[in-house]
């Protein structure tokens, strides 16, 4: 017994050991540091200020941060809008074709996403695929560059993330039960009716949490607007960036990273209380499955 | 009809996925420096790429992170996942809800927050440091996969084997551990191509004596085309296919311990 | 206004799945109001017949007839018939009272039209105070009365059954049985059930009909079924029963046949012809079978000996299984009777085995 409490308390406390000093005290540290000012020879003095959240109120930042959530926001929106009818068409695929058809989705979701962005170039510059697309289609009569454009940044954000919507949302579909849809039939709703009020419902977890995964990181992603934008879109990551690498402003890029926590924290909430909607109507909760083998 | 016009949508986002990754691979092969002509067939980009210096150290250099910190948050969150699964303590609520969202937490933020950290305790940027953080970013994958597994089998599992006799210890090392030994397998994969891919905490975290590929890969990425990075691109590609399929197949045949 | 034809009908029906054959030119007709039970081992089809009913599934070969017009190609949400699904299939994201209102929302009825059916139909299941539950929150029992709500709130012409107890414990079937039965009595309509359980269809139905491997084997009432099963299949799969082989001895008239069982010469009687010499079956329920002591002065007649094998205890009855001297094995049942001998019969103990002349169903041996 003496051995199986000291097993017991040596994995709990190697794992608190570890979150506690490398995940939470170091967003603690992040949070205090929002807090102080910046010294001329340290990063940051210990001296209590407000005045990096009072800057974040310049208009050259709100700027910046509405062209984030701007692009953030439509990217996501298109990675839904693409990624909802494809995950519903996956989980509608019989039984042994899923697994490959998965992979497929997996194999790029595991891809140095650096090396997708740069594939992207190649796609995207003048003399690029899509320009000698559209200019044998005759569309366009010369050469053109979609780089730098913000369709070139949207691209890149899809691209990149789009795996990520697919993932989440795929599971929740797959865990969908049919027979819910029969059911709704039977009552008389058609087919787009039984969508709204049954598959979307149902699945919304899988759609806040694929917003989650796309939405977070096309705000932090740096690099994607970086190689495809250019210079013309200085977004959040890239500000945070700058702070900590260019202009050594620690506390202001603290005090803007807080943002991004907060958003976190936001989506997070929602995904907590449309999930908990969700469980608490698990289709085929577990309670009732564990009462019905206690009875045989 | 129907059935047709899905189909059609399916590849067609198959096709967005992969055509810009083909054409790169293409083109690794292309015998021109410029031109997205097609020049003929060579190796020398793959060549040009192996005498290489710098970039082959610094590819050793996370090759060499990837392995420690997947192998480190592997076992770390193998402990995590066992705890949430097997003991009842207090704090195991925010223990999994810290988890949860650390794996939603954007990079971002914990490369800034764990540079104020290391630079607050004067340790220097280099290995270590990294180390430390790839860890802590992979760790919550490794324990969420093995969570999602440990969910499919029976809860009572443990308690036969205790009640056949097996101590704690040994209830875990021959009833859990091979039960969930695809899982770990895969949370090692993922960790392992997690670390390799990271860009965004190693910027913060990792100082100029210890170079790492991504890092080499966005100076490079941000100068434009090369054909090198083509090259590096295809190698980079072809090692994610054999890492994705090995891990496909290490969870494959679990399925059938899965008991309805 | 009265339709007097089956108000549901399968003509001609066959159903493929690829090359395999679900169901094989099915004829039959439902009749309205009755209480109608599909009864057979899985995979037997009656799902599949309750599907093409719903419209979830449309025949390869044939016609699926509503009240004398053939609705093959009409969507399950355009059929006035519902559907009461295994394992209830209730909308996990939505309260008791916007389940079972879905349907009247989905054709759009006033608000206070449907709050009140709604009302209505919760009191008709005594569900009246969980309006505002979650189906997560409620007992297996409970939501088996929601999905009946949910279904019936529509008033079906029709209300098809699938399996509908298969997740209660017996206790809670026995209860729902009732009142499953109580509630067709008081809404009037057709209910078509569908169950592998002999007993439940035996309880509530007024015909049932017995399926295998896609062919319907008999069709009737609860008590033909299991007084005159129609043929091996049917006779096992309701029930107990003992086959014993005889050899036809003497043809007498109006159904009369003497017959040679190991040795012993039986009368029989039955309404199928046989020839001298041809081989038949014998086939007895338990409880048809009368045990004596080997000097018990009430037995008469013909009889086989055996000995006893095992008793079982059942509170009503005691079950024997009884080795006869063929060394074929039986089953009796014997009830307890006040003036009845003691009947507590020991292991190994020589018994003599005979029945009610005329309670014996007689098949051709091929009946297989």
């Amino acid at each position: 017994m003496q051995g199986n409490k000291r097993f017991r308390n040596f994995n709990i406390g190697t794992v608190w050991l570890w979150l506690g000093l490398f995940a939470l005290l170091p967003q603690l540290a992040l949070f205090l540091v929002s807090f102080l000012d910046r010294g001329e020879i340290d990063f940051f003095i210990p001296s209590f200020t407000l005045g990096n959240f009072k800057r974040l109120f310049d208009p050259a930042f709100v700027n910046i941060f509405l062209d984030s959530l701007y692009l953030a926001s439509v990217s996501t929106i298109v990675c839904l809008l693409v990624g909802y009818p494809f995950a519903y068409l996956l989980a509608r695929t019989s039984k042994r074709l899923r697994p490959w058809l998965l992979l497929l989705v997996v194999i790029p979701f595991w891809t140095n996403s650096l090396i997708r962005t740069y594939a992207l170039i190649i796609i995207l510059k003048t003399h690029g695929l899509i320009n000698q697309l559209l200019l044998w289609l005759g569309i366009v009569d010369g050469p053109f560059s979609l780089m730098y454009t913000d369709i070139a940044v949207f691209l890149g954000l899809t691209y990149t993330l789009l795996p990520f919507m697919i993932l989440p949302l795929y599971a929740s579909i797959e865990k969908l039960d049919t027979r819910l849809l029969d059911a709704a039939k039977d009552l008389g709703a058609g087919t787009l009716r039984s969508f709204w009020h049954i598959t979307l419902p149902l699945t919304s977890p899988g759609i806040v949490a694929g917003c989650i995964l796309v939405f977070l990181p096309a705000l932090g992603i740096f690099y994607v607007p970086e190689i495809l934008g250019g210079a013309t879109n200085m977004l959040l990551g890239t500000f945070i960036k700058n702070q900590f690498l260019v202009a050594r402003d620690w506390p202001l890029g603290a005090a803007s990273s807080i943002l991004l926590t907060l958003i976190l924290v936001l989506m997070a909430l929602v995904y907590r209380m449309v999930n908990r909607k969700a469980a608490a109507a698990d289709p085929l909760a577990p309670p009732r499955r564990r009462r019905r083998g206690r009875v045989a | 009809m129907k059935r047709k016009l899905g189909y059609t949508y399916v590849w067609a986002v198959y096709a967005f996925l992969y055509i810009p990754i083909i054409v790169v691979i293409i083109y690794s092969f292309n015998n021109a420096r410029f031109s997205t002509e097609w020049k003929g067939f060579t190796l020398k980009w793959y060549d040009l790429l192996l005498k290489n210096q710098p970039l082959v150290d610094a590819a050793l250099n996370s090759l060499l992170v990837a392995v420690c910190a997947a192998t480190l948050a592997t076992i770390l969150g193998g402990m995590a996942a066992l705890c949430i699964h097997r003991y009842r303590f207090t704090g195991k609520q925010l223990l999994h809800g810290s988890i949860y969202m650390l794996t939603i937490s954007p990079d971002i933020v914990m490369g800034i927050s764990l540079l104020i950290f290391f630079i607050s305790i004067n340790l220097e940027l280099g290995f270590t440091t990294l180390l430390i953080a790839h860890i802590t970013l992979c760790m919550p994958f490794v324990t969420l996969t093995i969570l999602a597994r440990l969910a499919a089998f029976n809860e009572n599992l443990i308690e036969a084997a205790r009640d056949l006799g097996a101590t704690e210890v040994k209830s875990f090392l021959h009833v859990l551990l091979p039960i969930t030994a695809p899982a770990v397998a895969a949370g090692w994969l993922l960790s392992f191509t997690l670390s390799m891919d990271d860009v965004l905490i190693s910027f913060f975290v990792t100082g100029p004596s210890f170079e790492v590929l991504p890092l080499k890969i966005y100076s490079m990425v941000r100068h434009g085309v090369k054909p090198d990075i083509n090259a590096l691109s295809a190698i980079t590609f072809s090692l994610t296919l054999v890492l994705v399929v090995l891990a496909q197949l290490l969870v494959r045949p679990g399925k059938k311990y899965r008991m309805e | 206004m009265k339709n007097n034809g089956p108000i549901l009908e399968l003509r001609g029906v066959s159903k493929y799945y690829g090359s395999t054959a679900a169901l094989h030119d099915i004829n039959l007709e439902v009749e309205n109001g009755e209480f109608l039970t599909l009864l057979g081992p899985s995979g037997c089809g009656k799902t599949t017949i309750l599907r093409l009913f719903s419209g979830f599934e449309s025949p390869s070969k044939g016609d699926v007839l509503l009240n004398g017009k053939v609705i093959n190609d009409i969507v399950p949400e355009k059929r006035q018939l519902n559907t009461v699904f295994q394992n209830y299939a209730l909308f996990p994201h939505m309260s008791v009272q916007d389940n079972v209102s879905f349907g009247l929302r989905m054709q759009k009825r006033p608000k206070a039209e449907i709050n009140s059916r709604v009302q209505e139909v919760l009191r008709m299941v005594h569900l009246e105070d969980f309006a505002t539950r979650m189906p997560a929150q409620l007992s297996g029992g409970q939501q088996q009365r929601v999905a009946i709500a949910r279904a019936v709130v529509m008033n079906p012409m029709v209300l098809l059954l699938d399996e509908p107890f298969s997740a209660l414990d017996f206790k809670l079937r026995k209860q729902m049985q009732f009142e499953i039965k109580h509630l067709q009595r008081q809404l009037g309509i057709t209910f078509i059930f569908v169950t592998h359980d002999q007993e439940e269809a035996f309880a509530m139905s007024d015909r049932v009909v017995v399926m295998n491997q896609g062919y319907i084997e008999q069709s009737g009432s609860p008590q033909e079924i299991y007084e005159e099963p129609e043929n091996l299949f049917v006779a096992r799969f309701v029930g107990e029963i003992n086959i014993l082989e005889a050899t036809i001895l003497e043809v007498q008239e109006m159904g009369q046949y003497l017959a040679d069982i190991d040795g012993v010469t039986f009368p029989l009687r039955t309404r199928r012809e046989f020839a001298v010499g041809e081989k038949v079956l014998l086939l007895l329920r338990p409880e048809d079978l009368k045990v004596y002591r080997p000097h018990d002065e009430d037995l008469e007649g013909p009889h086989l000996y055996g000995r006893i094998n095992e008793t079982v205890y059942k509170g009503a009855t005691v079950d024997l299984t009884i080795t006869l001297t063929s060394g074929k094995k039986i089953q009796a049942a014997e009830f307890f009777n006040e003036d009845d001998a003691d009947i507590n019969y020991n292991r190994g103990e020589r018994v003599a085995v005979n029945w009610v002349a005329g309670w014996e169903v007689v098949l051709d041996d091929a009946g297989e």
